[in-house]
């Protein structure tokens, strides 16, 4: 009976030190060629502990996407350095796992399928990784879902399934771009409490972008605030707010405060000017 | 499979999917009986339209006492099997390379550059021009004849496949990187069924190019072949063995190409759309 429950927690317990230290130092990053060549991230240095969920807050095409991306590996920095534990960022990497604004999930494979594929390029059997993919699907509340074809899935559930898949590989840190910033603002409050509930269980470090400041406000332990271009981390704010949060903080005095020092730093008066919403990776295919 | 189906079933209460396939078959054999009707009013009419004559043309009923003819002399067969076989060779290369090319070419701008040229060069060269060099060029007139199939076959389905590869999202990509899938598996995970939906058009409609090039191929066979028998019904003016033979070889192309399509949606059972198409 022991054996069973022990068996059925989707993560073996933490043994040890807790993984997923971030360190930034200087980091540069340059887009573009020749004549448009140009800086998108500059000088940033920062710090994110194991396990803390941290959001990067700035306008729109600052370099939030840029920075992330070099976090995950696909872009290489022009000057200075990234390390995820002491080691330095040269690639892509299973330990730190991307959440994109639409899902990426593969539309040929099953839900179940989609969710155990990080474990089928480990080399486990089959049998294994779709017991461990179940028990992800549950955590996110999709189970009954397995055999369904992701575009049989509605934008909040194909967003839990990416959330599976990558947790499935318990990186050490999670990167998410702007993950529910296509979804209606009711499914995206009850997303947000489903990352804080799962985060609670799978402890894992978040890097979190949003340009949504209540959304920074109500998930992280810490909000980076970047300038616009060229990116620069301009504040730190600590969020301070007891877990687990309920919708409630939402009307405290302190997060209106807190509000009012985000909204000052995005200086949101001028910042209407339309920028083409691109990618590290390319022009966004969709707008 | 089975739950989309079931999504269709739910989709569509009232009208059962059954009744609905029985429908659309009907349509579609009525369709071909219209036009036998027509081409059989325009023929036994002698109808002239002046820009076009059908006075000459033969009669269904004539086409049929050819093929009718055909099927008792028993040269059908081989006929039959000699067209399949040359058809079939020549796709077969041409699926191996236009995918293996198409993969490349889709993949990296270098090989783009260095292979497209030559192949871009060669595309617009209709099958006729290959004869003369084909025969040149091969030790047996049966190879010659499946080079020009090949040839038919080959750039929709290197195009298709460049297209399918190009147009994927690179987020899907460098989301599989980041889930921990090597340099190896990303074509066989991501690139090969990402691309395929495309790659499948490119099939079918090789499949029927192929068919295309098969007279052309055939004139420089000896002694059969459905190309070989239509064109050497040409040289004797036997208009209805003409017709025979362009039947055929319409009927074959369709039936392959169908095939491949079908072949297509059990393989991508994902496509919801394109499993009632
Ligand atoms: N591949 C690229 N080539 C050239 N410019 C790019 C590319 N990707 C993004 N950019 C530009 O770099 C800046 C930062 O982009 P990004 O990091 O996506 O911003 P954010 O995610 O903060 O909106 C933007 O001005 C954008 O237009
Ligand atoms: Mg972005």
């Amino acid at each position: 009976m022991m054996n069973l429950l022990a068996e059925s927690s989707p993560v073996p317990a933490i043994q040890g030190q807790m993984q997923g230290q971030i360190d930034i130092k200087n980091l540069h990053i340059r887009l573009g060629h020749g004549k448009n060549e140009f800086e998108a991230v500059q000088n940033v240095s920062v710090s994110i502990q194991p396990g803390e969920f941290v959001c990067l807050l700035g306008p729109s095409g600052c370099g939030k996407s840029t920075l992330l991306g070099a976090l995950a590996g696909h872009l290489a920095p022009c000057s200075g350095s990234i390390q995820v534990d002491a080691q330095l960022v040269k690639g892509p990497h299973s330990d730190r796992g991307l959440v994109f604004q639409h899902h990426t999930l593969f539309p040929w494979r099953k839900v179940i399928d989609n969710v155990a594929f990080g474990l089928k390029m480990k080399g486990l059997p089959r049998a294994e990784r779709h017991e461990r993919a179940r028990e992800l699907l549950k955590l996110v509340g999709l189970a009954g879902f397995e055999q369904h074809y992701p575009s049989q899935l509605s934008g909040g559930m194909q967003q839990r399934v990416e959330i599976a898949r990558v947790l499935i590989n318990h990186p050490r840190v999670m990167l998410m771009d702007e993950p529910f910033g296509a979804l209606d603002a009711q499914t995206r409050m009850m997303m947000q409490e489903l990352l804080l509930d799962v985060w609670e269980r799978i402890r894992t470090t978040i890097l979190f972008i949003t340009h949504d400041i209540d959304e920074a406000l109500f998930l992280a332990d810490r909000i980076l605030v970047m300038s616009p271009r060229p990116g620069r981390i301009i504040e730190q704010i600590p969020v301070v707010f007891t877990r687990p949060r309920q919708s409630e903080i939402w009307t405290s005095d302190h997060f209106i405060h807190l509000k009012r020092r985000c909204l000052e730093l995005l200086h949101l008066k001028n910042a209407d000017f339309p920028l083409r919403r691109l990618t590290p990776l390319g022009t966004a295919p969709y707008p | 499979m089975s739950s989309i189906t079931e999504a269709i079933a739910i989709s569509s209460e009232k009208i059962r999917p059954h009744q609905l396939e029985v429908e659309r078959l009907v349509r579609r054999i009525s369709s071909i009986g219209i036009c036998v009707l027509a081409w059989h009013l325009a023929s036994t009419h002698h109808v002239d339209l002046g820009l076009v004559t059908f006075q000459n043309v033969p009669s269904p009923q004539e086409v049929l006492a050819a093929g009718w003819e055909l099927l008792q002399s028993g040269k059908i067969v081989s006929h039959l099997t000699a067209s399949m076989s040359r058809v079939f060779s020549g796709y077969l290369i041409a699926v191996v390379t236009g995918i293996a090319l198409g993969l490349i070419i889709g993949r990296s701008r270098t090989s783009g550059d260095t292979l497209l040229p030559p192949l871009e060069m060669l595309r617009p060269i209709p099958a006729v021009a290959w004869i003369p060099l084909s025969i040149l060029m091969f030790p047996s007139s049966e190879l010659s004849m499946i080079f020009i199939t090949f040839t038919g076959a080959l750039f929709p389905i290197l195009l298709n496949t460049i297209h399918g590869v190009e147009a994927i999202d690179p987020r899907l990509i460098a989301s599989a990187r980041s889930l921990g899938t090597g340099h190896g598996a990303i074509f066989t995970e991501v690139i090969l069924p990402a691309a395929a939906p495309s790659i499948f058009t490119g099939l079918s409609i090789g499949m029927g190019t192929a068919w295309f090039c098969l007279v052309t191929a055939e004139m420089i066979a000896g002694q059969f072949g459905i190309g070989y028998y239509t064109w050497a019904s040409y040289t004797v003016q036997n208009y209805a063995e003409i017709v025979v033979g362009m039947l055929l070889i319409g009927l074959l192309g369709m039936t392959s190409s169908l095939a491949i399509r079908k072949l297509g949606n059990a393989m991508m059972p994902w496509r919801v759309s394109g499993a009632n198409k």
